[in-house]
Formats: C-alpha cells, structure tokens, sequence
C-alpha cells in the first residue's frame, strides 16, 4: 500500500508499506477513502514530539470502509463506511469507564500520561495512521462509528478530531449565558470552539490569530469578533480594554506548542525543542480572562516542560480545564448540530490534496500557503 | 474602567444572539453538553464486551514506560527500536520515568540519531533521501509562497527562515565532520609513510 512516512524533521514522503494486519482479535483493517492533516501533526512533522521514529506514518483524522475484521468484533462488517475518532479506548479500563476516553489506561505502554492516539508518535502507543491506504484500527467494537447515511463525508472526517475537539474545548470553558469568550487561534479548532461557544449561550465570541485568511473564516464561519494581534502593541491589554477593564469570562488555548507572537519562546520551543510547547497563546489566554474566570486548553502541547505563567493561574483564581477530547462521547450531540446546520465542518475544508502531493501539504500547512486552513488527504485521488 | 460590582452590559441582548446566530444557546443547559460532567461511570456506553481485552501477542520485548507495571493489553507495533536510535530509547524507557526529564530528552535525543542512521543508510538503496521532494519545498511556487507570507501582517515570517537551516544544518555539519576526519587520517598515513 502507498503511505506517508516521516524521515526526519521536516522531511516526510509516500513509500510502499505492507498493508497492516490483524494484530488482536477485535482489530479491524479500515481501507481510507479520506484523510485530513491537523495542525498538532505539525508538532511531529517539526520534530518536536518525543519518540517520534522514522518510517512512521502520521494522521489521526480519517474514515474509510472496512476490509477486514478480528475474530471478536461483533458491531462492524466488511463494507461498512466508517468513521473513526483519533482516541484509541478500550472501553473498559477506569477511565473509558468514566466516559474519560482520550485517557484510556490499556492502549498505550510507551506512556501513562497520555492514550492511544492513531499515528501520532510512539508517545501515544506506537501505533501507524491513517494518511495512508490502509490502517489498522483497535478495538473496532468500541472505537468506530458507521458513517450515517446523510452526512457527507467531508463533514465525518472533521468530527474525527477537529470539530469534535473545538466543541469539547468549547464545553471545557464552562460557557454561561453571556458570557464574553476569548479563542486564541483561528485554526480548525479555534473555529470549531468559537461557533461551539454561541451555542452554549456566548454573549460575545472573539478570536485572535494573526492570519488574515483565518481571521476572516473567523468573522464569516464562526460569526466572531476579530483581533489580529499584530496590529496591537499588546494583545492582553486590549483584551481588557474591549471588556471595560474586567477580562474575559472564558478563554480558549486552541494553538498549542507552535504559537507564534514571542520569538523567544517559539524559537527555543519549535526550533530549538527546549520547551515541550511554546505557551504564547497559554498565557495570553492567563493574562485576558478575567479573575476568577476560566482557561480552556485544548491546543496541544508536548510531554517536555515549557515556559507558563503560573504564577498568574493562582493569583488569579483561575480555573484550568484541558484534556485531549474524547471523541466519540461528542458523537450523538454533535451528529443533531450537524443535521441541524448549527456546525457545518465541511466549510473550513480550503484544499483536498492527493497523497502522492502530501509532502507539499505538509510544507503549505507548516508554513502557511495558499491561505491553507483545512486540507484534506485523498489516497485514491490518482 | 470597572470598579463597581455591576457587570459591564458590553454583549447584544440574548434575544438578538437567539435570532441572528443559528443554534444560539442550545446547549445553554449544561445537561445538553456530553463532556458534562466531566467524569460519568457508564461503562454500557461504550460497545466492549470484555472485562479486561484479550491481550495482543507481544513479538518482540515491547518496550513501555516504567511507570505501567504490565505491557497493556493492546500496542501499536509500527517501527520496532532498532540501531543506536534503539538502545537509547529502550534505555530511556527502561531506566527513567515520565516525570524526568532525561527520559524525554534521552527520546529527543533518539529521534535525532535515528534520522541520521536512516539518512546515512539511504544513500545506500535504491531510494535515497531527496531534500527537494521530501520537504515539499515546490509548493513554495506552486501554492503562491511570497504572496502568502509578505504584505500580509504575519510574525512568524520572521523564523521561517530558520527552517532551511533545521533541514540542511545536520548535513553540513555532518559534511565538515566527514571532511575533517577524513583529512585527519590522510595525514596520519603521510606520517607514518616513510619519506
């Protein structure tokens, strides 16, 4: 089969692999008709994510049809259209238990810290991923949905990650009516968290980024306010400003470990891997909410420490929520706002590239070409 | 400026939100949020029909982090540790836990060696690394990289320029390192040549 495979920093291209086999018995084999690539892949693509092997193929976002299927697995079929969320759970474990399926304690050996996640470094279990023909899919009873048939498949592959994270990362800023909200990141899952927060009763939902094309899908996707921050001397005071002096009530890190905005920081994160992240957006997001408000994480981060201002965090009295989004536990609520039209995931999609040509969508996601948001990886396109 | 208790009234009334935005408030109710409460035991949710899985065959000495005391039922088994990048990972697995740093770093530190072990053994197959295709450095022309980046207001053009550098630094470096060692043997012969 043809696969995306990483050679090192910043270099990754499609080679012959052998289609994955069954490994245990409730193992499905997923034929991907649809991939995306997703801004933490960059962590990885940038070399930044620890135990991250050469020959390992990326892509945690993708639905595809079912081959084959281990001797236990009862809910799936040859044929079905599937769509699979990035967590790899067990269903059982102390945390699946409690709904908390991104922190699945059976998947992963290489780290407790963290689940399974589809071809994101063996920090997350080793396991290859779905920019490629095929994919081997664990616990195929508990994992993958069957696609239903009205939604389209541009609109699955967002709810495998993207969109489900953004409305999480919505949910994890404890959202009351009217509340004014801050989203740090006009990416996919900064766009997905800002329409999530109307509908959790958002009195005002602003974005800030410092990409035009993003801020403007912003403006027109997630009907936000927005702030490029260059345009500020700085960012957290007009954060003040615009909410008569308070902060805001809520605040959204949905950049994670390649902020831009201090040099200092990205450099010694992304370019020198001194910090497991650069925290850019983490502490202006410290910074802009009010005292007492509420800070969001769900832009990603690596394992190493980084630079945060924690000290702010307790003076404050903030309350931190993050995690990784447990995807399918978003699944029933978020399939009802798709079929509503209250999400429409498929309208961030800004380009569909073969998986031939992934290593130029690697390069124009990494550095922002062509007003690049979402681009989605299509293994057949040949 | 705020000093008083009142809430500064700076948001349009919900009434407007409801009407203009569409879903405005539907899952004003936290009991309409999935993720709400964070942590609900219902382990029927999920589809598994097991207790504990059925554990996958371990094919190779698996390594995992100290900090699980059985290998977990279920493993990815893409890229077994091979080479020097190997022995430094399983020594970071075997001997530090995640809460060290020598054990991130010891992996950091892997990642690089293994990189390098494949890009020396690939000049030797019939598929040597190409830097020109394998950074999708065409697109710069093909999906408009000046007018992406110039004139546009964006603070990270500022590093970009480091990124060349990342990808060609070790192999120039690597070059001088090859180079020097290979004239310091050439004059070793020479001395112990005899004239």
């Amino acid at each position: 089969m043809r696969a995306m495979v990483y050679r090192g920093p910043y270099k990754i291209r499609v080679e012959d692999k052998d289609v994955p086999p069954i490994e245990h018995p409730n193992d499905a084999i997923v034929r991907v008709r649809l991939a995306a690539i997703c801004g933490s892949d960059l962590h990885l693509y940038h070399g930044m994510m620890p135990d991250t092997r050469v020959g390992h193929t990326f892509g945690h976002e993708f639905i595809g049809e079912v081959v084959d299927v281990g001797s236990s697995v009862q809910n799936l079929q040859r044929g079905d259209r599937v769509m699979v969320p990035f967590n790899i759970f067990c269903g059982t474990c102390y945390f699946c238990a409690r709904g908390l399926y991104a922190n699945c304690h059976n998947v992963n050996p290489n780290a407790t810290a963290v689940g399974g996640i589809y071809g994101y470094s063996h920090t997350t279990g080793g396991y290859d991923g779905g920019q490629a023909e095929f994919v081997r899919v664990p616990f195929a009873d508990v994992g993958p949905s069957k696609i239903p048939e009205w939604m389209a498949d541009d609109d699955a592959v967002l709810l495998t990650d993207a969109c489900a994270t953004g409305y999480f990362g919505a949910q994890l800023g404890d959202i009351k009516e009217g509340d004014v909200v801050a989203v740090f990141g006009a990416g996919p899952v900064g766009l997905f968290a800002a329409a999530s927060s109307w509908l959790m009763g958002a009195g005002r939902v602003i974005v800030i980024d410092h990409i035009e094309d993003r801020l403007e899908k912003a403006r027109t996707f997630a009907h936000a306010e927005t702030y490029k921050f260059t345009e500020y001397d700085d960012i957290v005071v007009e954060m003040k400003r615009t909410t008569d002096g308070l902060g805001t009530d809520v605040a959204i890190d949905a950049v994670g470990a390649e902020a831009d905005g201090n040099l200092l920081q990205h450099v010694t994160a992304t370019k020198m891997k001194l910090q497991g992240g650069s925290p850019i957006a983490l502490n202006w997001a410290i910074d802009s909410v009010r005292k007492g408000g509420t800070v969001s994480v769900v832009g990603a981060y690596g394992p190493i420490f980084s630079a945060v201002k924690f000290g702010d965090v307790m003076n404050k009295g903030l309350t931190i929520h993050s995690n990784q989004c447990p995807v399918k536990r978003q699944w029933p609520r978020l399939f009802e706002h798709v079929r509503n039209g209250y999400l429409k995931p498929s309208e961030i999609v800004t380009h569909r590239i073969p998986l031939e040509d992934i290593g130029e969508g690697y390069h124009m996601m990494s550095a922002k070409l062509d007003g690049m948001i979402k681009p989605l990886i299509v293994p057949d396109a040949a | 400026m705020r000093y008083t208790a009142k809430k500064p009234a700076i948001n349009p009334p919900s009434e407007q939100l409801r009407a203009s935005i569409p879903g405005w408030g539907v899952d004003l109710d936290p009991s309409d949020r999935p993720s709400v409460p964070r942590e609900r035991f219902d382990l029927g949710a999920t589809g598994a029909h097991w207790n504990f899985p059925e554990r996958q065959p371990e094919k190779w000495p698996r390594e995992r982090s100290i900090e699980h005391e059985i290998l977990t039922p279920v493993f990815g088994t893409a890229q077994p540790p091979r080479g020097l990048s190997g022995a430094i990972r399983k020594l970071a697995y075997a001997r530090y836990s995640e809460a060290r740093a020598a054990h991130w770093l010891l992996l950091v530190l892997a990642d690089r060696v293994d990189a390098i072990e494949h890009h020396a053994l690939s000049v030797f197959s019939l598929h040597p690394d190409n830097p020109i295709t394998e950074t999708g450095i065409k697109s710069e022309i093909t999906a408009n990289g000046i007018a992406s980046r110039f004139g546009k207001g964006r603070t990270d053009v500022v590093h970009h320029p480091l990124d060349p550098l990342i990808v060609v630094g070790p192999w120039v470096v690597a070059g001088v390192l090859a180079f020097r060692g290979a004239r310091a043997l050439s004059r070793l012969r020479d001395r112990r040549s005899p004239a």
